[in-house]
């Protein structure tokens, strides 16, 4: 009887036991059929299952791009939800070929943990947010205040550079989780509510009445969140990367999901070199070259993107500010195809 | 004439009946007053207990019945409703409850779990109602042939034509009873034979017993989880991974044998010397005195403490959504995270609905042990 048991959970470890990254990720990626995405267990707006268990986000979202660059198909990519304290050895011990989990680009980062930054999908930034009620329009008049924040978190931190660099009393009720700093802030137990502004977005849907709520202009810390891989394979990074920047392209371009078959036909060069209808930029780092294309058709493009998951049209209702292309008053910007 | 004199005698042969005892000690108002306002302090303090259950009680059926939202399509159907806020917003779980059952496995394969947990139960019942009848057998299938059976269902075999679901899209209810159940299932036998190995007088098993019991009992099980999730996969040779399942389920069971083997032991202790001598005076091998004297009656004996560490490691399991897997409670909280359904009573909802669920299945353990007790109870009353 026991010796069943143990054949069973011997099977089980065995079929456990896959093998996965060597040197090339490309290969491997395609050797396995599908792209490992690693994911948040759930951030609104950027990961986060829906009601029929498809994954959904901006996040995600890039990770169905890669997939459509190198598969042509948005489908064959796998998520694997991951904490933020497991994110990167999941990475670097070969788990996920490709994190996009909100993951904020700093240098320790980028050089001693051996990770690259792809580029960034989303630039973020800790705000507050107040009562209308309260009077205030700035950061600056919240001397004095409560604030309620996340404990252990750069927020806590990045608040206490804000008010003593301006020379501002501050008080900081800190909670463990989210729902609780929420709670606490509705129920009137501090003055101000602050972390990332994609985040406040997020929190202020969960509140009695959120049109009596402000986000304050002031943006406190620089949260560039973006798409990362391992150090050692530069053909790999070069195909996130370039997704990422195809996708901005495509927006800059004009090129949505709806209108790429009529923009094939198009005689600007741009939109050629970007279409795969001239040069062979795909076919140089190891796709097709309609990867754009795929991309473009099957997800879309960055605005596009943009808008499905975090716009003002969705429950989040995030403005593009600082992620509107540079050409419109952002900071998005990818270099071009050529 | 005789003078016979007839003398009057006169005795009862029954006894009276038994007058009442005064209505006033007697029944729901004796027991009452017995109970509840014996003096003045006492009734103040049932005053005050009542009171303290009637708000309770009166929120939570108005939350969860009265003003809650049972159906809807998404968060607009829980907004409050003319400034007034709503109750429980039960139109979320029904909308997510599938996925709270089983996380991502696929909808076409669902008859999958589904005819597994009714196997589970067609030979678990049997084997807990002591009258039935084949216990060996029934015993053999369900942790011989049931295991292998789960593992077929659940993870697939491409050549019965049932396809894999990997242990990735495991998931909710489902991810939680198989971590639990494997833990309990693996952590009992275990758990005796490091009871036995730690008692044994050989010198080698015993020191090995007391190192394996006190590392894994010195060792939070939070460290355990992020040891398998965080640094293992580190330590492995760069081409393997282990499942994301595999690494949590093995910590779970060594974890939770560990404390099963002091449970057992604390029976091993209690049972007196004469029983073993009189066991290998009648020519009994270690094992069968074991098995047939010593066991029996130690394991009788510990039912609370092994009922109790069952009922810890199913709710330990819910440490498991830290490190990533979408047990009952990581999904939920997953869920939470969609802004089509966040409302201000969303969370609480949600939470109220995992409570009820865990309560359900740990109070059905904890009534079975009792059942178990009792019936097993024979001469050691004291």
């Amino acid at each position: 009887m026991k010796k069943l048991i143990a054949m069973a959970l011997g099977a089980v470890v065995f079929a456990g036991v896959t093998a996965t990254a060597q040197a090339g990720t490309l290969e491997d990626v395609k050797k396995k059929g599908f792209v490992q995405c690693g994911v948040s267990q759930g951030l609104p707006g950027f990961s986060n299952p829906d009601d029929k268990g498809n994954w959904t986000g901006l996040d995600v979202d890039f990770c169905r791009a890669v997939a459509a660059a190198v598969f042509g198909d948005p489908n064959k990519v796998k998520f694997t939800p991951l904490s933020a304290k497991e994110r990167f050895t999941a990475l670097r011990s070969g788990e996920v070929d490709l994190l996009a989990r909100n993951t904020t680009w700093t240098m320790q980062r980028d050089t001693e943990l051996g990770l690259n930054f792809a580029g960034v999908n989303y630039y973020d930034g800790q705000g507050f947010m107040v009562r209308k009620s309260l009077g205030v329009t700035s950061a600056l008049q919240l001397n004095g205040a409560a604030v309620c924040t996340n404990t252990g978190t750069t927020t806590e931190l990045n608040v206490a550079d804000f008010f003593r660099s301006h020379k501002m009393q501050y008080e900081v009720v800190a909670f463990e989780k989210a729902d609780e700093v929420v709670k606490a802030y509705d129920e009137g137990r501090c003055d101000v509510y602050t972390t990332d502004r994609s985040g406040l977005a997020a929190q202020r849907l969960k509140l009695k009445n959120p049109d009596e709520h402000i986000i304050l202009p002031e943006i406190i810390s620089k949260e560039p969140l973006g798409p990362v891989v391992r150090h050692g394979d530069d053909q790999w990074f070069d195909i996130v990367k370039w997704t990422l920047f195809a996708m901005v392209n495509a927006e800059e371009l004009g090129v949505t999901s709806k209108n790429v078959d009529e923009m094939k036909k198009s005689t600007n060069p741009a939109i050629r070199r970007l279409l795969g209808v001239e040069g062979k930029f795909g076919e140089n780092i190891g796709l097709t070259n309609d990867w754009a294309y795929n991309i473009v058709k099957m997800v879309g493009n960055y605005g596009e993107v943009y808008e499905r998951n975090v716009g003002p049209k969705t429950p989040l209702g995030l403005a593009r500010g600082l992620n509107a292309l540079w050409n419109k008053g952002g900071i998005m910007y990818a270099p071009p195809i050529r | 004439m005789t003078t016979e004199t007839r003398r009057i005698v006169f005795y009862r042969d029954e006894m009276l009946p038994p007058k009442p005892p005064p209505p006033a000690t007697t029944g729901v108002i004796g027991w009452m007053r017995r109970n509840l306002f014996s003096d003045w302090w006492n009734t103040l303090l049932t005053f005050i207990g009542l009171y303290i259950i009637w708000l309770i009680v009166s929120w939570l059926v108005d939350f969860a019945i009265l003003s809650a939202v049972f159906t809807g399509e998404d968060r607009n159907a829980c907004l409050p409703k003319n400034g007034v806020e709503v109750g429980a917003c039960w139109a979320f779980v029904n909308a997510r409850f599938n996925q709270f059952m089983d996380g991502f496995y696929p909808t076409d394969q669902e008859w999958r779990y589904l005819l597994l947990y009714a196997v589970g139960i067609v030979l678990l019942v049997p084997l807990l109602i002591p009258k039935a009848p084949y216990k060996g057998l029934n015993a053999l299938l369900l942790f011989g042939a049931y295991p292998l059976l789960a593992y077929l269902l659940l993870y697939g075999a491409p050549s019965l034509g049932l396809p894999v679901v990997e242990t990735t899209q495991w998931g909710g209810l489902l991810l939680t009873l198989v971590i639990a159940s494997v833990g309990i299932v693996i952590s009992l036998p275990l758990g005796i034979l490091f009871a036995l190995g730690r008692r044994s007088e050989l010198p080698v098993i015993r020191f090995l017993s007391i190192v394996f019991i006190e590392f894994w009992r010195g060792v939070p099980l939070i460290t355990v989880l992020f040891m398998s999730s965080v640094m293992l996969p580190l330590f492995l040779p760069e081409d393997v991974t282990l499942d994301k399942v595999i690494r949590p389920l093995v910590g779970v069971a060594l974890f939770a044998a560990a404390y099963m083997a002091e449970v057992v032991r604390g029976g091993l202790q209690a049972i007196p010397k004469g029983q073993y001598e009189a066991a290998q005076a009648l020519g009994l091998t270690y094992w069968r005195m074991m098995g047939l004297i010593i066991l029996p009656q130690a394991l009788k004996l510990v039912i609370p403490g092994i009922v109790n560490t069952f009922i810890g490691l199913f709710k330990d399991t819910s440490l498991v959504s830290i490190i990533g897997l979408f047990d009952l409670l990581g999904i939920v909280q997953s869920a939470l995270s969609d802004p089509k359904w966040s409302t201000p009573t969303t969370a609480a909802t949600a939470y109220l609905f995992l409570a009820l669920t865990y309560w359900l299945f740990c109070f059905g353990m904890s009534r079975y042990s009792i059942f178990m007790e009792r019936y097993l109870h024979t001469g050691h009353k004291r």
